[in-house]
């Protein structure tokens, strides 16, 4: 079977690579591109923590193949941070210990990013519905929704806790 | 040295983790993230079926198929006789262990693995499982633990006899194993009681579902020298067990903790890494498996579904006479379900003078059960503190009022044997009545419950080193894998010894050559164990650098003191020296005697018990059965929060797992054996919309045994949840629901027939 | 070792041509989030994918003739995101949303929904009550047909092997119209449905029910349209004695199975609760007293 060749864009850089029609771009991320840093959880779509944004759209990259990137524009967390300086997403996840095992992470930050650039402003309410796509089972939650809410509260430009 | 009631500075502060930043950039590295030059994948063919025997394997096909490097069955690997070993939380035998990672003449459960395979990518893995042709002779299978007890089920283990049973059977049976506890004289206690109450409960077998599966990367050398990096909850557990099941001398095996994804005690054993060892060896190569997470339901431990009979009598002002226990739990393919602790701590927050526990462990036709968070005891307790709501309501007493009347102190004898000392669950009652949540007004419809936990919290083997650097800053090294922020906690402990700030010391877990031999992260150990391993590393390190600044003066080191991070003259008479900073030292490190170093290995006692208490609020939807969890907090005895950030986090996960086994969480068989739900769809976790924030609430009575007071926290939390809400369901609707999970159709069934509609 | 191809075709005729030559089983792929989950599991060995998103107008939400046309592949995010859809169609913009999860959002389509023909999806309910039109072309060109004739059982649909859907008419709304969405699911996001119920009613200005649809999903082999729960409506307000004809119409059709996500008597109960509660919605809506999400 022939590999496809696809051009895309990552975290802002463009790339070029071969996968087989199968792989999904989360097993050409991990295994073709080296960049392990979205997780299989559960490869159906019901955990969040292979969560990319594709044109602006949070996707379970799971769920989508490799070769449907070609021409895209694809973030991943590897490209939330800019050089060593953290998104308020991630910082506010250090800040409140959000994370445990740190495993969900990168899935909830990529998807709370997305919440925020579409909505700055959202409620709890908001932010766990939101957020349902993606499990956590160390946390129950709790400090996630926090880092979230505060973090937006930073980008808003506000100083609450 | 003990700093309880002391003047902390960076202890119960909430630094930035050590590790935090990997984990939030998609840098830190887990079981799956690992490659190695030449690596291949490898995969495992598992049964179809709930049991048969192996009849025969043929894997010439699919040695045949281009790509596949090796094919492993048990036929490969030694045939370990049977051994006893204690693990963790856990009983293990070796050999049950060696047969679970690879069956052996029968296939024990849907999911046990029969063959694995190496090829050079995992689609070829995959059309080779395809080409191994396994003959099975399908045998009658057995799921529930009720009908695997009876006469006539099948027997899974022909070699089977249930352990201390007088006279000694002679027939095989499911029963592994019948366990007894009992304090005073139950029967006569009964007797005295003005009032009694009974229940039976049943409960399904639940995953610990942690997010990552489980994945390893195993390397043979030719030399016989072995890497393996994976994930688990003890690379050195990970390390004697497959040296164990390989016949490896254990110093050949290089093991290196990746980060771990969640555990929660399921990753306190092993499963792909002696198989990936085996066909590593067979083929020279090293080789990467991974779980699905459908093999991670199918194929790996959750914990004991199981049916308890609780039976309690107490005078007409409260006072508990008499209390009975019966369980039956689930092993699974193996015996070993957590049946011990299950009996030991249903009744062990309660000072009670006549106590009968008697419990069963019973094998079935399903995964082997692993350890679950405080094993055992989450099903005890939803027995338990469920009678004792419905003892409260007959007594027309309020359910704190009753838990504080025969709540257990220091100095209370268990029915198991050991007595209470510094414990903290009146205390723990005492908060929680004190609590906002438990004062504020139900709305009309909303239920609320209470309901308390218990874990005993294990102490062992930890070994920990801090070394300072030529620059004056500091590593500190733990053999304990970091499930939840304990690099922060241990690093923040050695900071305090040493009175720098938490960021001049960087806390690195090291592989099993590179640090002494620790124990399990698990038992809720870590912070008490390798906290106190590190802790006295780091104050031999003091008294290291006080000698070195009594050098560089030319006093005696009893003239030095320690204190702010620097070297003091004791007093006046000792000299009119400016202090020396560590870094003032560390330059002078290799002239007056060589590198600032300890290690320390420990295998501590003492580890304090921890006792909490939960209040739960729900709505309950009288149509759809449906329960809202509307507000939830968690009091807990956590003796000393060392980063209170990550003991909340305890707190609440648990809580969380306990609110998902109360409502939704079940394994669902098919009438074939097979495993209906074996995903997160239909194996239903709790997603952030489910939940209210979870207020936790931490009382702080010290174990005087760890030099900060620190208890063990992560098991207890998820002790109370199911009852705490099953009191609630109670107080809302006015019935009790004895069967887990307290879905929305038990729910509305309940309704129906006690408005007879049904 | 099993061949897998993939194509992105950029007419309907390339499009219809991969199919109709496909000598193994090709499967569309429009978001793939059912696709994929079946592909992995294994239920699925498809030999060619084709992938349509390349076509033009299948992704995309434009009017015409009065009502809104939807490309067959547009994400539910962007359906959810239209203004229009939203206020003429509250209960399929809905129904679409509670398919899985944001992220699955990102990438689910009505199409999909609609051909995996699972009994329990969740927009295809509001579909039937909305009375769309699926454009379906082929080999034998284009062809409208009503959304309830496209599912045919568990998993299969009436489409030929070379057929695929285009995009999907919805009528023009007449005034004090409303439609409403709702399932009943153990948690509140994330499960498959164990029941879900879409109404779509016109009044008058009085509040008489003049038009209705209404459609159960996971209560049968394919999603219902029930004509006696309209013949219920029809001439009604939306009285307690409605509200009962209603429930025990719903639950008469009922004919579900027991399987892990509910039980025959469960179900047949629950729709009859939901039935009500959906009635409830779009009749308010009806009357413009509410625009308001139902979750």
């Amino acid at each position: 079977m022939s590999k496809h060749h696809v051009s895309t864009t990552i975290n802002g850089e463009p790339v070029e690579f071969l996968c087989e029609t199968q792989q999904t771009m989360l097993d050409t991320l991990r295994d073709v591109l080296g960049l392990t840093g979205s997780k299989e959880g559960c490869a159906s779509g019901d955990c969040g923590a292979c969560t990319i944004i594709c044109d602006g759209k949070i996707v379970c990259s799971c769920l989508m193949l490799g070769v449907e990137a070609e021409g895209k524009t694809i973030t991943t967390i590897e490209g939330i941070a800019q050089g060593d300086h953290l998104h308020p997403v991630q910082q506010k996840f250090l800040e409140h210990a959000a994370l445990q095992c740190g495993f969900c992470t990168p899935g909830f930050i990529v998807a709370a990013k997305a919440l925020l650039d579409e909505n700055p402003n959202p409620t709890e309410t908001e932010a766990r519905y939101w957020l349902a796509g993606n499990l956590c089972r160390c946390t129950g939650y709790d400090k996630i929704i926090r880092a979230v809410m505060d973090a937006a509260a930073e980008m808003r430009g506000e100083a609450v806790r | 040295m003990n700093y309880i009631g002391t003047d902390l500075r960076v202890v119960g502060t909430r630094p930035v983790r050590p590790d935090g930043v990997d984990k939030v950039t998609g840098r830190a590295m887990f079981g799956a993230d690992m490659v190695m030059p030449g690596m291949l994948w490898g995969k495992v063919k598992r049964s179809p079926h709930a049991h048969a025997r192996i009849v025969s394997i043929d894997a010439s096909k699919a040695l045949k198929l281009p790509g596949v490097r090796a094919v492993v069955t048990a036929a490969d690997l030694p045939d370990i006789p049977s051994e006893e070993a204690f693990v963790g939380e856990g009983p293990m035998n070796f050999r049950d262990l060696s047969r679970n990672c690879m069956a052996r003449d029968k296939a024990l459960y849907e999911g046990h693995a029969v063959a694995a395979v190496a090829a050079i990518s995992q689609a070829v893995c995959d059309a080779a499982l395809d080409l191994i042709d396994v003959k099975y002779e399908v045998l009658p299978y057995v799921i529930d633990v009720e009908a695997a007890m009876a006469d006539d089920a099948p027997i899974l283990h022909e070699d089977l006899f249930t352990a201390n049973l007088e006279p000694k059977p002679t027939k095989p049976s499911n029963v592994a194993k019948r366990v007894y506890f009992h304090k005073g004289d139950a029967e006569a206690g009964f007797k005295e009681a003005d009032v009694i109450v009974e229940g039976r409960y049943t409960t399904e077998p639940v995953h610990q579902a942690y997010i990552e599966p489980h994945a390893c990367l195993c390397s043979y050398g030719a030399d016989g020298q072995c890497t393996i990096f994976s994930s688990s909850q003890g690379h050195f557990m990970v390390r004697s067990y497959v040296a164990k099941l390989l016949g490896i001398d254990i110093s050949n095996i290089r093991a290196t903790p990746a980060e771990i994804g969640g555990g929660f005690g399921g990753k306190t054993l092993v499963y792909l890494e002696p198989v990936a060892l085996a066909l590593s060896k067979m083929c020279g190569r090293p080789v990467k498996m991974q779980m699905t997470r459908e093999e991670v339901f199918r194929a790996s431990g959750p914990t004991s579904g199981a049916t308890i009979e609780v039976k309690i009598g107490a005078k007409k002002d409260g006072t508990i006479v008499a209390a009975k226990e019966l369980l039956k739990y689930q092993a699974g393919a193996f015996p070993g379900s957590p049946i011990q602790p299950g009996c030991m701590c249903g009744f062990a927050m309660y000072d009670i003078p006549n106590v009968e526990v008697l419990g069963y462990d019973v094998v079935s036709n399903r995964p082997k059960v692993a350890a679950y968070r405080a094993p055992g005891a989450p099903i005890s307790s939803f027995a338990v503190e469920s009678a004792v709501d419905d003892l409260a309501r007959k007594l027309k007493m309020d359910p704190i009022a009753i838990r504080e009347k025969n709540g257990a102190h220091n100095g209370t004898k268990t029915h198991y044997g050991p007595t209470h000392q510094n414990i903290g669950f009146l205390a723990t009652l005492e908060a929680a009545k004190n609590s906002a949540h438990w004062k504020s007004p139900l709305k009309p419809g909303q239920g609320r419950g209470i309901a308390c936990g218990f874990w005993f919290n294990i102490g062992g083997e930890s070994s920990a080193a801090v070394h300072v650097a030529e620059d004056g800053t500091v590593v500190a090294v733990s053999g304990s894998p970091d499930i939840g922020g304990s690099r922060a906690s241990i690093g923040m402990m050695v900071a305090e010894t040493l009175q720098i700030p938490a960021e001049k010391v960087r806390t690195i877990v090291a592989d099993t050559a590179s640090i002494g031999f620790t124990h399990v992260t698990g038992g809720s150990r870590v912070t008490f164990a390798t906290g106190m391993a590190a802790t006295m590393a780091a104050e031999k390190v003091v008294d290291q650098l006080k000698q070195r600044a009594a050098m560089i003066w030319d006093i005696t080191p009893d003239a030095v003191d320690w204190r702010d991070g620097a070297a003091h003259p004791a007093g006046t008479n000792a000299g009119a020296f400016e202090p020396l900073s560590l870094a003032e030292i560390a330059l002078k490190a290799a002239r007056t005697g060589g590198p600032v170093t300890s290690e320390v290995s420990v295998n501590a006692q003492g580890a304090g018990p921890g006792f909490g208490a939960h209040i739960a609020d729900v709505d309950v939807d009288r149509e759809t059965g449906q329960v809202t969890i509307t507000r939830y907090t968690a009091v807990q005895d956590v003796g000393r929060a060392i980063h209170p950030s990550y003991v909340e986090g305890q707190i609440q996960g648990g809580a969380v797992q306990g609110i998902g086994w109360a409502l939704n969480e079940e394994y669902i068989y098919d009438k074939n054996g097979k495993m209906d739900n074996p995903g997160f769809l239909d194996y239903r976790c709790p997603v952030a919309s489910d939940l209210p924030m979870i207020e936790a609430i931490l009382v702080e009575v010290p174990n005087p045994r760890h030099p900060f007071g620190a208890r063990g926290v992560g098991e207890v939390p998820i002790i109370p949840p199911m009852a705490a809400v099953g009191n609630a369901i109670r107080d809302a609707i006015g019935l009790r629901l004895p069967s887990l999970p307290m879905s929305p159709p038990k729910v509305r069934k309940a309704l129906d027939v006690a408005n007879g509609d049904d | 070792m099993p061949t897998l191809n993939y194509a992105a075709p950029s007419t309907v005729d390339e499009a219809v041509k991969l199919l109709a030559g496909a000598s193994g089983l090709a499967k569309v792929l429009a978001g793939g989030t059912d696709l994929l989950v079946q592909m992995r599991s294994g239920r699925l060995k498809p030999e060619l994918i084709v992938d349509t998103k390349q076509i033009p107008g299948i992704i995309g939400i434009r009017e015409e003739g009065g009502g809104f046309v939807v490309g067959a592949a547009t994400p539910g995010a962007d359906v959810e995101a239209h203004a229009g859809m939203n206020k003429a169609w509250p209960g399929v913009v809905e129904a679409l949303d509670l398919i899985g999860s944001t992220q699955i959002q990102g990438r689910c389509s009505l199409a999909g929904n609609l051909c995996n023909a699972s009994p329990a999806a969740d927009s295809v309910p509001a579909l039937f009550a909305a009375g769309a039109i699926a454009v379906v072309v082929g080999s034998k060109g284009r062809r409208e047909v009503p959304v309830e004739q496209i599912p045919a059982g568990p998993g299969r649909t009436n489409l030929a092997k070379d057929e695929f859907i285009l995009e999907f008419k919805f009528p023009p709304r007449p005034p004090r119209s409303g439609d409403a969405y709702l399932r009943f699911i153990p948690r509140t996001e994330m499960d498959i449905a164990v029941v879900g119920v879409g109404i779509s009613v016109t009044l008058d200005a009085k509040g008489v029910c003049t038009a209705a649809r209404v459609a159960l999903g996971a209560v049968a082999p394919t999603v219902l349209l029930v004509e006696d729960a309209e013949d219920a409506l029809i001439g009604h307000t939306l009285d307690d004695a409605t509200l009962a004809k209603l429930d025990s119409v719903a639950r008469a059709v009922c004919n579900p199975i027991n399987d892990k996500r509910g039980t025959i008597e469960y179900r047949t109960k629950v729709a009859g609760v939901l039935a009500r509660r959906v009635a409830a919605i779009a009749f308010d809506r009806a009357m413009g007293k509410s625009q308001g999400k139902t979750h």
